[in-house]
């Protein structure tokens, strides 16, 4: 076999590979999200053939949208309390169900029917967020017909006359949204963070314990810097998770692609939409995708870089 | 199980140490005790709190209108299943064909390209592999509704909005950079020695692949096969945008998630209740079946795609 002949078949074969894969993606990825960028400087209306370049004009309209900016607050809201929240109530969970049934010396186990809750919990990470959609919009309903005003009004805590209008409330809609969030993530970090804490060497568990280590030290001194990488790459994905919310804001709240009540729950997503299908501002949607890249991408750095610890191999 | 659990109340007599010390035995017990309450109590509530609603909403579905708008804590009255007749009707039934047609396609298609690219990086180094490497990749990082505008106009200009072809395409390019990135570390671990003896036999670089090396990544295909499968299938904003009827005549092409969404729409206008349902139930149900059914690679296949 020559060597050029071999290395000639060789870039035949790479180019066949390569080619339908990366067309595809080019032309459906990578080419819009580069058109996007032109898109924003131009005053395209999306049905017209012909716009003008306008510069940074839409920039500058959005610094002033009112909207848009309740929108960005709401955004950076779910992304303090999504992740922590979310997080926090995984590596408890996850403590109790892999290290958590341990009675005095009985060495390092989860509590009983550990497997069950992990099961259980998983669930609703398989459903599609238009299912919680409709759930949700089911539980949060402004009648005693929904689950939580029904639950509320039998064990008395508000009267039948009077049901919570959970989410036409200004004040609640958008922690209403968030605990559906947290619902649907909290099984699947608990998980992660189990899978992690499994691949921790039983004897550095039961080192700790022989030193006198109880629970609370275990789990703050042990548990949570080995398992750091996977916070880490949670807090990274939930904050992604919370800068979208496309789904539950305009399928679960009131308005043209929701953010109701009086754009109390809008987000960048429900606003970009509004813009592009229903006002025609195709140019100016573009600009707020522009935004939301620069606000995900700045969010990743922040979260990599603020939680950057030594890396502790075992 | 093997920890003693004691009464509630005979563990909240005994005084709960903080932190305990060699020595400290019957403290450190107590605590474990105290906290095993503690604990088994927060595990079950959040276990409860995920399949009562659920059940509720499938109950849901053998109430009356009347009953669902009276009080949420009513027992069914109506123990027919008619309802799931008048939601398959209404269009359930034909937004679960959509779905799977779309993905009987396009997930082998993922797969497929996915896994091609992602072994030619892997293996075989060439000027501008990594380029192209962190081109796939660095797609992940952004936000779709970035590109929802120029994609919408993308489609259109194929004459392919409204089309399963035009969708499965779609799924296809943006599965492509997990799918990518995946496999990439996946081939990277398999040995040279097999390619080598393989090529030493005399076989191609198409057959090696798809004889040797694809059979040998079966556990990665699986883990990014059920990645793909359950985000394809959930996918909500891409149909939204790029499934709509163009003209009156065109016919719905609606995926389940959207014609779910569309029905609770519809039944808000109708008052038929029930029958949303039951619609939420029958799409419930084939994922809770599956679930069930490989809930271990699930699992594994999700942490370990976003671990990766």
């Amino acid at each position: 076999m020559s060597h050029v002949a071999q290395s000639k078949g060789r870039a035949g074969f790479i180019t066949g590979f390569l080619f339908a894969p990366l067309a595809l993606y080019l032309t459906f990825v990578i080419w819009p999200y580069v058109q996007t960028f032109g898109y924003s400087f131009t005053n395209w209306t999306g049905q017209s053939p012909t716009f003008d370049f306008v510069g940074l004009d839409n920039y500058a309209t959005l610094l002033n949208d009112e909207v848009f900016r309740g929108a960005l607050w709401h955004n950076l809201l779910l992304l303090v309390f999504v992740p922590v929240i979310t997080i926090l109530l995984a590596l408890f969970f996850a403590f109790m169900v892999n290290a958590g049934g341990r009675s005095g010396a009985g060495g390092v186990r989860g509590v009983g029917g550990s497997r069950f809750y992990k099961v259980v919990y998983f669930f609703p990470q398989v459903l599609s967020l238009a299912i919680l959609a409709v759930l949700f919009g089911a539980i949060y309903r402004s009648d005693e017909g929904g689950l939580l005003n029904g639950f509320l009004v039998k064990v008395g805590l508000i009267s039948p006359q009077h049901p919570v209008e959970w989410l036409n409330e200004p004040n609640f809609v958008l922690w209403c949204l968030l605990f559906v969030v947290v619902w649907h993530g909290v099984g699947f970090y608990l998980v992660l963070f189990s899978a992690a804490m499994q691949s921790v060497p039983r004897d550095i568990y039961e080192a700790a314990l022989l030193d006198g280590a109880g629970r609370a030290q275990t789990f703050f001194k042990v548990t949570l810097p080995l398992l750091w990488d996977s916070v880490q790459t949670s807090a990274v994905y939930l904050g992604i998770a919370a800068m979208d919310m496309f789904v539950l804001v305009s399928t679960m709240t009131s308005g043209q692609f929701g953010g109701g009540p009086d754009h109390h729950s809008e987000v960048m997503a429900t606003v970009l939409m509004r813009n592009f299908l229903y006002f025609g501002k195709s140019g100016y949607a573009c600009a707020m995708g522009v935004v939301m890249l620069v606000l995900t991408m700045i969010l990743s750095v922040i979260t990599l870089r603020a939680t950057r610890r030594e890396r502790i191999e075992f | 199980m093997t920890t003693v659990i004691k009464a509630p109340g005979e563990a909240a007599a005994e005084r709960p140490g903080k932190t305990g010390r060699p020595g400290e035995g019957d403290k450190r017990r107590s605590e474990g005790v105290v906290l095993n309450v503690f604990s088994h109590g927060f595990l079950a509530l959040w276990a409860i709190m995920i399949v009562l609603p659920l059940i509720w909403l499938a109950l849901g579905a053998f109430k009356t209108d009347a009953q669902i708008g009276g009080s949420a804590l009513s027992w069914p009255a109506n123990w027919h299943f008619d309802a799931f007749g008048r939601a398959w009707d209404k269009g359930i039934g034909g937004y679960f064909a959509n779905t799977f047609i779309v993905l009987v396609f396009s997930v082998p298609l993922t797969m497929l390209f996915g896994s091609m690219a992602a072994y030619v990086l892997a293996r075989y180094p060439f000027k501008g592999n990594r380029v192209v490497y962190y081109f796939f990749v660095s797609g992940a990082m952004f936000p779709v509704f970035l590109a929802l505008v120029p994609l919408f106009f993308m489609v259109k200009r194929f004459d392919m909005l409204n089309t399963y072809q035009g969708l499965i395409l779609v799924y296809v390019a943006y599965s492509m950079p997990f799918t990518v990135f995946f496999m990439h570390s996946f081939f990277r671990t398999l040995p040279t020695a097999i390619h080598e003896a393989a090529v030493i036999d005399g076989a191609s670089d198409t057959r090696i692949f798809f004889q040797v090396m694809l059979p040998m990544a079966k556990p990665g295909l699986i883990s990014v096969g059920i990645f793909n499968v359950l985000g394809q299938w959930n996918q909500y904003i891409l149909p939204a945008v790029l499934m709509q009827p163009q003209t009156s005549g065109e016919p719905e092409r609606y995926m389940l998630t959207q014609g779910l969404v569309q029905l609770q729409y519809q039944m808000g206008y109708e008052t038929d209740l029930p029958v949303l349902f039951a619609g939420a139930t029958i799409a419930i149900i084939p994922m809770l079946a599956v679930y069930l059914s490989f809930q271990r690679q699930i699992q594994a296949g999700l942490t370990s795609a976003t671990l990766k």
